[in-house]
């Protein structure tokens, strides 16, 4: 508790200095098909009114870094501007034959892996490009995989404040006692991306990262 | 049911597979670039790494980097998975301190790092406590 204190406080000093530059980047990562994309696009038509990508059952559906660039964010009189940086998942392997399974092409599916290889190479670039981060993890999964705990152990190496959001809430089988037990030092919040679920709370969460 | 039993069985069954230990002091003394080429090499050979100790946060990211653009690179080469073990963090200042001290003496070679090919290794199942290595099928 104390050192979540101590954290947020120094978290909140580093950000401040970027947010009254006016520069404020807030980047969405995570493992592939954990609903990066899904809840991009709520915060986007929430506060830009319209979406920023497509999404899709297929892991690696987001591919590219989408941005978007102006957020004008107000939430019970909190007003806050950021630039929305979503990016592709991150991932240790990719299988063209796994996207097969899933009904593509060979053709297609080689493609697709090739396109992911290179999307989980640019998501780790653009780590040095960001001010705050949003951990979105799939609430059915188990939030022990390495790859979270690499993608957390960078954030934290580089001093970046990180909110976990524990997504897909909505699902029977989610379990946000396994992710705040797996990430006891951080601020998880349990939400449901696809149904608007819990997203007062997210936004109120978002707005503490930052400022 | 008895010829079902006798399929499943051969289904399953591995040749042989190699563990690799590679002990801190191996990769204590390279530099980044090295200790991940090190380590892509044994895995590019199929076989599963044991090692002592573990790689700093921004290593492994670079670890991951290099696996995906071999990906496209080497033929049959679908990345890799990967788990670490490290010890629990104690509460108590004097522990901490002691490990912290240790670490600056020694390295971090407290942890234990697996990596192995996707090819062999399904899927990496971590625990705080343990780790489960789930074998593709041959």
């Amino acid at each position: 508790m104390v050192l979540r204190i101590i954290t947020n406080f120094f978290s909140r000093i580093f950000v401040g200095l970027f947010s009254r530059r006016n520069n404020l980047s807030i980047g969405f990562y995570g493992p592939p098909n954990s609903g990066k994309t899904t809840l991009a696009n709520r915060i986007c038509k929430d506060f830009a009114g319209k979406e920023i990508g497509k999404v899709s059952k297929i892991p690696h559906e987001t591919r590219n870094i989408q941005l978007m660039e102006e957020i004008n964010f107000e939430h019970k009189k909190k007003k806050m501007k950021f630039k929305l940086v979503d990016t592709p998942g991150i991932a240790t392997k990719i299988d063209y034959e796994d996207f097969m399974k899933h009904g593509l092409k060979e053709k297609e599916a080689k493609k697709r892996a090739k396109e992911a290889t290179k999307g989980v190479i640019e998501s780790i670039k653009w780590l040095d490009d960001v001010n705050a981060v949003i951990v979105v993890l799939d609430a059915l999964q188990n939030p022990y995989s390495q790859v979270n705990i690499t993608i957390i152990g960078n954030l934290v190496a580089r001093k970046l404040p990180v909110l976990i959001v524990a997504n897909k809430m909505d699902l029977k089988k989610a379990n946000l006692k396994r992710v705040e037990a797996a990430f006891p030092e951080y601020d998880v919040v349990g939400i449901s991306a696809k149904k608007g679920k819990n997203m007062e709370e997210f936004y109120e969460s978002l707005y503490r990262l930052v400022k | 049911m008895k010829s079902r039993t006798r399929t499943r069985t051969r289904k399953t069954s591995l040749k042989s597979l190699t563990l690799q230990f590679i002990p801190y002091a191996e990769i204590s003394n390279l530099d980044s670039v090295n200790r991940i080429k090190k380590l892509l090499k044994v895995i590019l050979a199929n076989k599963i790494i044991l090692l002592q100790g573990k790689l700093r946060a921004d290593e492994e990211t670079r670890l991951i980097e290099d696996t995906m653009a071999l990906i496209g690179s080497v033929k049959g080469f679908k990345g890799i998975e990967l788990a670490v073990l490290s010890p629990q963090i104690s509460t108590n200042f004097f522990d901490n301190m002691k490990r912290g001290l240790a670490k600056m003496l020694i390295g971090d070679s407290d942890s234990i790092t697996i990596i192995g090919p996707a090819s062999i290794v399904r899927e990496m199942r971590r625990d705080p406590n343990k780790i489960q290595l789930l074998l593709k099928k041959k």
